[in-house]
């Protein structure tokens, strides 16, 4: 994972505020959105009642007044605890996320405003702070950029490492797919002017501190079906310890609010009930680590149920250029006079195949040619060739026009001029295509030279990475332009399940419908104004920060480090989030067990005392006994605290294996674990009780 | 049943009901409990045996095949809201399945000694020189379709403990497999129908273990005997004899006991109050968990709220919002499954809090059995007593722990309202969550998917049954046989 940034979990200048929070979070109106500690707070307030009549009256049918304000203050422990963990998760999120905004602090923004009647510009000098959705400014060589925009004229080089890590300067301009820049990075060269495309405080990272910071943070579908089975679990342990009291009265065992107090708040969830919300947002905070702002909590957790995932062949799948791999002359043509006139037209040509091609002819070839005097001819969408036109001169008599480009539009060229097109070549480069290659027919004044393969090179790594989603459960999707043929090759070269050749943005967006009608969850990544449909369709759309508005406001995450391979965690992420909450609600129900056994015996081993038999653990007394167990109670919240915030660990070992290991570790744990705390603090309570 | 006095097939003269006993009887054998404050021979007469509780007997148990049926179909992935007929599932119940059974089982049992015969009380003279009468009627008709439709009501008394009813070790194995038939035929039935036959499997691995858990106990204390008989010096070979059968011995009567508890039956072969007190636990939790096996069609109901309940909490260990059969469970169909789950709890633990409540604080109320002369045993087994009683109505099993002077206006209304709600209630939210279910979109299954019919995931249903069901009767439990349990050991 490339959570870069991984600092301590209670970091000193959190706590504080983190500490001062939970008391604030006391206020009923606030925690009644949590049933769980709702009830626990409502016996807590009953407890302080019940102390404070003690204290007056004096009057100690119901144990001392020191018992009961120790019971009292350790079940204010328990909520304070559940308190924090909510608090610190929030204070954790925020800091991530302030330390994004940071880098657009104030900054001087040079804003073109049109001046009086005439439509004469001129520019201002104003504050990041004051613009407006709308606004134009202009950014120069070691401008910081002030906010978030559109490029509507101009291409810059930007460092944007200040937001992704990467030190690499990009290059961003005016139309296509890569217009967006974000505030806080700085042009590092040439002039762009930039249209503002959010109000000030409406960024996505502004909503995102929103939906950390709990105002805005909504429970997720799944949250609150938990919340429902654990208020269920609540009302039955209601229902168990209103009804004890009439069946103690009956067997002559009056029993103490403090007793009942304790055994309700030891049977109710309370573990997983007090880090619900703490785990909601750990999650949303650790794709903010890994450099992701979520738009919802929902989509983060979505990305857990994520059936099919949608990847770009290029710079996710392959490694962003094709290279050239090897010349296969046409017969009757020698081969270095294929590699010369290959590399003559690739000399001049900036592209990445046109470079490897000049690399893979060597320095012997490429020494001695010069394109002095040469017309560059430019790769176009229509003549899908490039090449170059030199003059004659002293060194060639003959005038020369070389092209290289894919076969059907070279033949087109050859059979136009009235040449053959040797069906040699035209077997060469269906084999090619079939060995996953592109190849590339080299012509010259119209002759045909030969064919230049082209290969795809695979990402090392990739294909563990599609093994590991597969055991997740996750089918793959390469989309590419490439045809078929090579489609297939790469497709099962790099191990992906499925692919859509010749993709265009319709296909993407008709694929992502079919998978769901079957009802299936679709992730996909993009960056274009065209993905934006197919984004807004898919069940988790992330959007690369360097994408278009359009893209952004389609996507439901956008991945500042614009890496593909970023769906990967994001599916981990939100599978990890469902883990830690299934699991804590496992270990919370299966700590019962243990108290029951600690509790139940004290309350009635006074008047029955035959049952000092059930009291397995040998614990000192009623009272010592029923104080470990609420004190065990109240400490495993902050004990599970760092588990919540970093999540428990997912392993791709199949559901039925990981579920095996899980009810052993939080089951099995969660049945153990009490028996074993409840003993050590009952040894030490002892001492005083 | 408030006429019958006066209505013809009355040889024995038996007089009416009155009316409170009317309400209880008619409701319990209309929610296939068969509960009964009652004594057979002296309650009813031939006209109401035959036309309300023998027709309650059959209809009651077909509604909870028919109910069942309705839920297999929900499991497929192509089912639509039009799920089938009620009424033909219900019709075909009866005619292709009870009917035809109770015929071959009504046989046996009148070819080894149970009375089918329309003549009155027969007069027998005792070694003694009495002159006693016995109750007869068209009883071995009746007693096969208590069994075979998990329904339990006795034609006499004592129930299967009658010599008339049961009269031998042959009659007392063919009547206790005959009641767990269909409950188990129906678990491989839903692996039939929706070709999972590994899920029906599991389901049966689940229960089964479910059932030896409490057996086993059970087995052990009877055949042990008492431990203050043992003080006295008395030989135990036997077991624990007190309350049973010399025909039948203590271990089948301990393994009856719990077959007709974990069923829905709640015949007896043997009196559960003189049970010992291990043994009464264990038949309270195979009432409380209500679902290993269960009654005819609603044990596999009451089983699917525990399943959905599992289903959610693995789900999301595995990384992924649950899905039950390529549905998604969510939030309203967990409000059902808490809703259900909570209910039994609720009525049990309310009734017998009501009841301890009534005896400690208006002991003399004036009612046809005062609150202080309820309990036969006061102390722990009194309240052992009432809490039998709640449980026995909510999980709709019928049997009587006895000891307990029910037959008032107290318990006859209180149980009543139990029987009704621990009846339809668990029938209604199962269906309610299937439906829900079935209209969601269907997931296929993926590497992902969590199966649900591996032992790891059984497993996990059984820990969710024992939380939910057993150990929120923890502390009644304590305060009833596991307190008269240890302070029996202790003397």
């Amino acid at each position: 994972m490339a959570t870069q940034k991984s600092p301590a979990l209670f970091q000193p200048g959190l706590v504080g505020p983190a500490i001062r929070a939970s008391f604030n979070k006391l206020n009923p109106a606030e925690l009644s959105k949590n049933p769980v500690m709702f009830t626990v707070e409502i016996g807590t307030a009953i407890m302080l009642l019940v102390t404070v009549y003690i204290a007056l009256s004096g009057d100690t049918s119901q144990g001392s007044v020191i018992y009961n304000s120790v019971i009292t203050a350790v079940l204010l422990l328990t909520l304070l605890f559940a308190n924090f963990a909510e608090a610190i998760a929030e204070a954790r999120g925020k800091a991530q996320a302030e330390s994004l905004r940071k880098t657009r602090q104030e900054t001087p923004a040079k804003v073109i405003r049109p001046v009086g009647e005439l439509t004469v510009k001129e520019v201002q000098i104003i504050s990041s702070a004051q613009l407006k959705k709308g606004d134009v400014f202009v950014c120069e060589t070691g401008d910081i950029i002030p906010s978030d925009g559109e490029i509507i004229e101009g291409l810059a080089t930007i460092d944007e490492s200040a937001i992704t890590g990467e030190s690499a300067p990009v290059i961003r301009e005016a139309g296509g797919d890569k217009s967006s820049v974000t505030g806080g990075t700085k042009v590092l060269s040439d002039r762009i002017v930039v249209r503002v495309t959010t109000q000030p405080g409406e960024s996505f990272l502004d909503k995102m501190i929103a939906l950390v910071e709990g105002a805005s943070r909504q429970k997720t579908p799944n949250e609150i079906a938990l919340t429902i089975l654990l208020a269920g679990f609540t009302l039955v342990f209601i229902i168990v310890c209103v009804t004890l009291q009439p069946f103690a009265v009956y067997a002559n065992t009056p029993i103490t609010i403090a007793a009942l107090i304790s055994l309700f708040v030891c049977l109710i969830p309370t573990t997983i009930g007090g880090l619900l919300s703490a785990i909601g947002i750990a999650g949303m905070d650790r794709a903010l680590r890994a450099n992701v702002i979520a738009k919802s909590g929902r989509a983060v957790e979505t990305a857990g149920d994520i059936d099919t995932l949608l990847l770009d062949k290029t710079g996710t799948i392959t490694i962003g250029n094709r290279k050239a791999t090897q010349f296969y002359p046409a017969p009757g043509v020698s081969e270095s006079n294929m590699v010369r006139v290959s590399a003559l037209s690739s000399l001049a040509d900036e592209t990445p195949e046109g470079k490897s091609i000049v690399e893979l002819a060597g320095p012997e070839v490429t020494r001695n040619l010069s394109t002095t005097g040469a017309t560059m001819i430019r790769f176009t969408a229509e003549t899908r060739s490039s090449g170059i036109d030199v003059p004659s001169s002293e060194a060639n008599s003959n005038a020369l026009r070389i092209r290289k480009g894919a076969t059907d539009s070279i033949r087109t060229i050859v059979l136009k001029a009235g040449n053959t097109f040797p069906p040699e070549t035209e077997e060469q480069a269906r084999a090619i295509a079939a060995n996953g290659g592109t190849p590339l027919v080299v012509i010259e004044n119209e002759r045909v030279m030969g064919v230049v393969e082209l290969q795809d090179i695979i990402k090392p790594g990739i294909a563990e990475r599609f093994e590991r989603l597969r055991k997740m459960g996750v089918k793959t999707v390469m989309v590419t332009g490439d045809n078929p043929l090579t489609a297939k090759f790469i497709a099962e070269k790099a191990g992906v399940d499925d692919f859509i050749a010749e993709a265009k943005p319709e296909d993407k967006m008709q694929y992502i419908r079919n998978e769901q009608n079957s009802g299936k969850l679709v992730a996909m990544m993009g960056d274009g104004t065209n993905d934006a449909p197919a984004l807004a369709q898919a069940n988790v759309g992330v959007a690369m920060n360097s994408g278009t508005q359009a893209a952004k406001e389609a996507g439901n995450m956008v991945d500042l480090d614009n890496d593909p391979t970023k769906l990967i965690e994001i599916v981990e992420i939100g599978k990890q989030l469902l883990i830690t909450r299934g699991t804590l609600t496992t270990f919370s129900i299966a700590n019962d067990v243990a108290k029951y056994f600690a509790i139940v015996p004290a309350l009635f081993v006074a008047s029955i005392p035959a049952l000092q038999q059930m009291n397995l653990m040998h614990l000192h007394s009623p009272e010592s006994a029923i104080l470990s167990a609420v004190i065990f109670n109240a400490v495993i919240i902050p004990m599970l605290i760092p588990l919540a915030l970093r999540g428990v660990a997912y392993k791709p070992i199949g559901a039925s294996a990981l579920l095996r290991r899980n009810l052993f570790i939080y089951g099995f744990g969660g049945l153990v674990a009490p028996f074993v705390g409840i003993k050590l603090l009952d040894l030490v309570v002892g001492l005083f009780v | 049943m408030l006429t019958q006095g006066s209505l013809p097939l009355n040889p024995d003269g038996n007089p009416s009901m009155s009316p409170d006993l009317a309400f209880n009887t008619a409701i319990s054998f209309l929610v296939n409990c068969n509960l009964q404050h009652y004594s057979g021979e002296t309650g009813l007469t031939y006209l109401t045996q035959l036309g309300v509780i023998t027709f309650l007997q059959f209809v009651s148990a077909a509604t909870g095949i028919a109910a069942l049926v309705l839920l297999f179909r929900h499991f497929l992935p192509d089912v639509t809201d039009r799920s089938g007929n009620f009424y033909t599932f219900f019709v075909c119940s009866i005619t292709r399945l009870l009917l035809p059974l109770s015929l071959v089982v009504a046989l046996i049992l009148a070819f080894n000694g149970t009375p089918a015969s329309f003549a009155g009380k027969d007069t027998i003279v005792t070694l003694q020189g009495d002159t006693v009468g016995v109750s007869r009627g068209p009883a071995a008709g009746m007693i096969a379709i208590k069994h075979l439709g998990t329904n339990g009501g006795g034609w006499f008394g004592t129930n299967s403990a009658h010599p008339l009813e049961n009269p031998n070790y042959l009659t007392s194995m063919v009547e206790m497999i005959v009641q767990v038939l269909i409950p188990i035929a129906l678990i491989f039935a839903l692996g039939y129908y929706i070709r999972r036959r590994k899920f029906a499997w599991v389901i049966y691995g689940v229960m089964t273990v479910g059932m030896l858990l409490l057996l086993i106990p059970t087995i052990w204390s009877e055949l042990n005997g008492s431990p203050a008989i043992a003080q006295l010096g008395v030989n135990q070979m036997a077991g624990a004899t007190e309350g049973k059968e010399v025909r039948f011995g203590a271990a089948a009567s301990a393994y009856w006991s719990i077959v007709t508890t974990i069923i829905s039956t709640g015949s007896v072969n043997s009196m559960h109050d003189s049970s010992m007190p291990l043994s009464g636990a264990m038949q309270l939790l195979g009432m409380m968990t209500n679902a290993f096996y269960g009654g005819c069609g609603v044990g596999i109901l009451n089983y699917y709220i525990f399943l959905i309940v599992a289903v959610f909490i693995s789900g999301l260990m595995v990384g992924r919002t649950p899905e039950f059969f390529g549905r998604k469970v969510e939030a309203r169909e967990m409000k059902i499954a808490a809703l259900i789950a909570i209910l039994h709890p609720f009525l049990i633990l309310v009734g017998t809090s009501m009841a301890s409540y009534l005896i400690v604080t208006m002991p003399d109320a004036d009612w046809a059995v005062k609150p202080a002369n309820w309990l036969n045993n006061p102390n722990f087994h009194g309240f052992s007593e009432m809490l039998y009683e709640f449980t026995s109505s909510a999980a709709n099993n019928g049997s009587g722990f006895e000891g307990l002077g029910d037959n008032n206006v107290f318990w006859n209304v209180a149980t009543g309202f139990v029987l009704l709600f621990g009846r339809f209630l668990p029938i209604i939210g199962p269906l309610a969550i299937a439906g829900l279910l079935a209209q969601k979109k269907y997931v296929p299954e993926s590497a992902g998917t969590l199966p649900t019919d591996t032992g790891t995931f059984g497993l996990m249903t059984l820990a969710v049954i024992v939380v939910i069901a057993a150990l929120a009767f923890f502390p009644a439990l304590t305060l009833g046989p596991l307190a008269e349990f240890f302070s029996l050991g202790a003397h």
